[in-house]
């Protein structure tokens, strides 16, 4: 390796951090003004001009606080599963390019390490609720578990339909294919598979189940505080961001802009931004504007519509692509199901009745109320 | 030395580590870990097999759903109970099944070891034609395979489930 | 070619050790500031205890494992290894020809009767 390759390398990695972690302060003082304007509230005011140095006190904050351990962590595990969330989030941005070229690298299996690392970090969730020792993380622990493997079925079918439109799972690829048409105008059912299940991997309202405040305060964060929990918050923001950047990528052209060259790359980044960051305020509009799924409505939600809907668009890009029909009749075909669909789901949910519930009581055994 | 074998080497310690780990803690969950860390180290050695895809397979299905599963199961088990657990009366059952694999292993590994001149990857797209064309009944009865394991999952949770 | 497959690898190696030290080097500061004192530790008994909407721990720790939990995780797995064999599929379709497009039609019904199977025996439901 050369010097001026390894120079651009380090300048490369530096760029990503920096570039992440000034994107990770500007999403959360976005989210909070923003959140904060949908309730005509102001949102953060004090800190800076329009609030905007509010992030970073926050983190000085976090940083400067008070470490409150319960005695009955796992310390070992403890300290281990924010960073077991944190590496999977920060090692998909080796591939995920931000204009022509530029990108770490370009990996020629980019979408499907992008898959695989991603479902990494479930792990370390579990972990740190079990690890806390208490009921409402261990719970967060396994409602996280078992919504993100849900929903992980789904988000790898939708990419899969990208991978079969550009006959490549080269993100750089992907976007040079949609040099004409984006994929949202040819795949609009992947576009809101991949955005649904997105949003559901971020544990994102109103997918939130693991995180509940009110149902399981917090989830498997409950235990954490200070610079532990600073970990999982900066995770969760880059992941936002990610799902943000795949969406804009796969479905909405990347750094493609009609009237615009993509061979500057200034430019291109410029498109880039603008596209990621309004995609992630409709994350933040979804949040500010639906209340939380219950779980079972989550996991039916998951399994009955969502999986059954990417295998659908599977079959018919395959069919597409194979038999070459002509181009507007899978864009045809696709919103025609994602119709049917929302008219099948809106006609269910006025006419279904609740389900039973069979809420079983906490009754602890004599011995163990004694022991604790 | 080279490069490679260092890092061949790096890569055995961890997964030799990690597998050690899991026979040694007296935690399950924190052998559960260290499982994770052996299978990470085996996708290591894919990639240094040129096999990527293969690794980026056991990052997916190792590396997250298999050990999700293995926790769930420990959970299931109520860890708590088996915290002090020392030994299993099944040692030594274990010990001739571990020589007997060995002794497989090894052999087939002395019988039919790769030269090391001839390394060469086998790309991804060539996988996906020998996958569809040479391999397409193998393909199929891995989909029935998939099925009954699905079926039987539910059977025995339906069992478990409504007792 | 060999040479680049290593350096494209050898640089995600790096990228992890990046993002190991990143958060560690957050936890390791912040951890490094209460001898400063300027992070303070003043643990008590109630500051240590388990959080348990401020009352005191009752029963055991970990709540019981409720099955439905080991149920999803076990169609995760069936489903994800079946999705990740349309992966060489789905980026060479074309030129594999008609009979590894029928092959793989073949391959998602039989995925779509576990599927209906599941549904069918309420495996599908949050019970």
């Amino acid at each position: 390796m050369s010097a001026l390759e390894t120079l651009l390398l380090v300048l490369a990695i530096f760029g990503v951090l920096t570039g992440l972690s000034v994107i990770v302060l500007s999403l959360i003082w976005l989210e909070r003004k923003f959140l904060g304007r949908m309730q005509m509230r102001m949102g953060p005011m004090h800190v800076g001009p329009f609030g905007l140095l509010q992030p970073v006190a926050d983190a000085v904050k976090l940083m400067a606080k008070e470490d409150l351990l319960s005695s009955l962590v796992d310390r070992v595990v403890y300290w281990v599963a924010p960073l077991a969330v944190f590496v999977p989030t920060f090692m998909i941005w080796v591939t995920i390019p931000v204009a022509r070229d530029l990108v770490i690298r370009n990996l020629d299996m980019g979408l499907f390490y992008i898959i695989a690392f991603s479902v990494l970090s479930i792990v370390g969730l579990v972990t740190a609720g079990w690890a806390s020792s208490n009921k409402y993380a261990v719970l967060g622990g396994f409602r996280a578990a078992a919504q993100l493997v849900s929903y992980e079925i789904p988000l790898i079918l939708a990419v899969l339909g990208v991978a079969m439109l550009a006959q490549s799972m080269n993100l750089e690829e992907v976007v040079n294919s949609q040099s004409t048409v984006v994929y949202a105008l040819v795949q609009p059912l992947g576009l809101v598979i991949f955005f649904i299940a997105g949003l559901a991997e971020l544990g994102r309202t109103p997918f939130d189940i693991h995180p509940a405040e009110s149902e399981v305060v917090g989830g498997p964060f409950v235990e954490y505080s200070g610079a532990h929990w600073a970990v999982f918050f900066l995770a969760e923001y880059i992941n936002t961001f990610a799902i943000a950047a795949l969406t804009v990528l796969l479905f909405l052209g990347g750094w493609l802009f009609p009237g615009i060259s993509g061979d500057v790359s200034a430019l291109g980044v410029l498109v880039f931004l603008v596209k990621t960051y309004l995609v992630i305020l409709v994350v933040f509009w979804i949040r500010g504007t639906y209340p939380r799924l219950r779980i079972d409505q989550l996991m039916s939600l998951g399994w009955k519509v969502l999986v059954p809907l990417a295998l659908v668009n599977v079959v018919i890009t395959a069919s597409y692509m194979f038999y070459g029909w002509s181009a507007w009749s899978l864009s045809l075909m696709s919103l025609a199901i994602l119709g049917a669909a929302i008219w099948g789901l809106s006609k269910r949910m006025r006419t279904a009745p609740t389900p039973e519930y069979t809420v079983k009581l906490y009754v602890p055994a004599p011995e163990a109320s004694n022991a604790g | 030395m080279s490069l490679s074998l260092v890092v061949f080497y790096l890569l055995g310690a961890v997964c030799l580590g990690g597998a050690v780990g899991v026979v040694v803690s007296r935690n399950v969950v924190h052998s559960a870990l260290l499982l994770l860390v052996s299978l990470m180290g085996v996708a290591g050695l894919y990639l240094l097999l040129l096999a990527e895809f293969l690794a980026l397979v056991q990052v997916l299905i190792y590396g997250g759903a298999i050990t999700i599963i293995v926790l769930f199961v420990i959970m299931l088990t109520r860890v708590q109970e088996f915290r002090a657990m020392k030994d299993n009366p099944q040692w030594p059952l274990a010990v001739v099944a571990a020589l007997a694999m060995f002794v497989l292993l090894a052999a087939a590994m002395i019988k039919g070891a790769p030269s090391e001149t001839t390394r060469q990857s086998v790309s991804f797209e060539e996988l996906g034609s020998s996958l569809f064309t040479q391999w397409a009944v193998p393909f199929e009865v891995a989909s029935l395979v998939l099925l009954v394991a699905l079926i039987g999952a539910i059977v025995i949770a339906r069992e478990g489930g409504e007792e | 070619m060999l040479e680049d497959y290593f350096r494209q690898y050898g640089l995600i190696a790096i990228f992890t050790a990046i993002a190991v030290i990143l958060p560690g080097s957050l936890l390791v500061v912040s951890w490094l500031l209460s001898f400063l004192r300027i992070r303070p530790s003043k643990p008590n008994d109630v500051k240590r205890s388990p959080y348990e909407c401020g009352m005191e721990l009752i029963g055991d720790r970990w709540p019981q494992f409720n099955f439905r939990y080991y149920m999803f995780a076990i169609l995760f797995v069936v489903f994800d290894v079946e999705t990740i064999f349309i992966y060489p599929w789905a980026v060479q379709f074309k030129q594999l020809g008609f009979f590894a497009f029928a092959e793989m039609l073949v391959f998602i019904l039989i995925l779509v009767i576990g599927w209906a199977y599941a549904w069918n025996h309420k495996a599908l439901e949050w019970r």
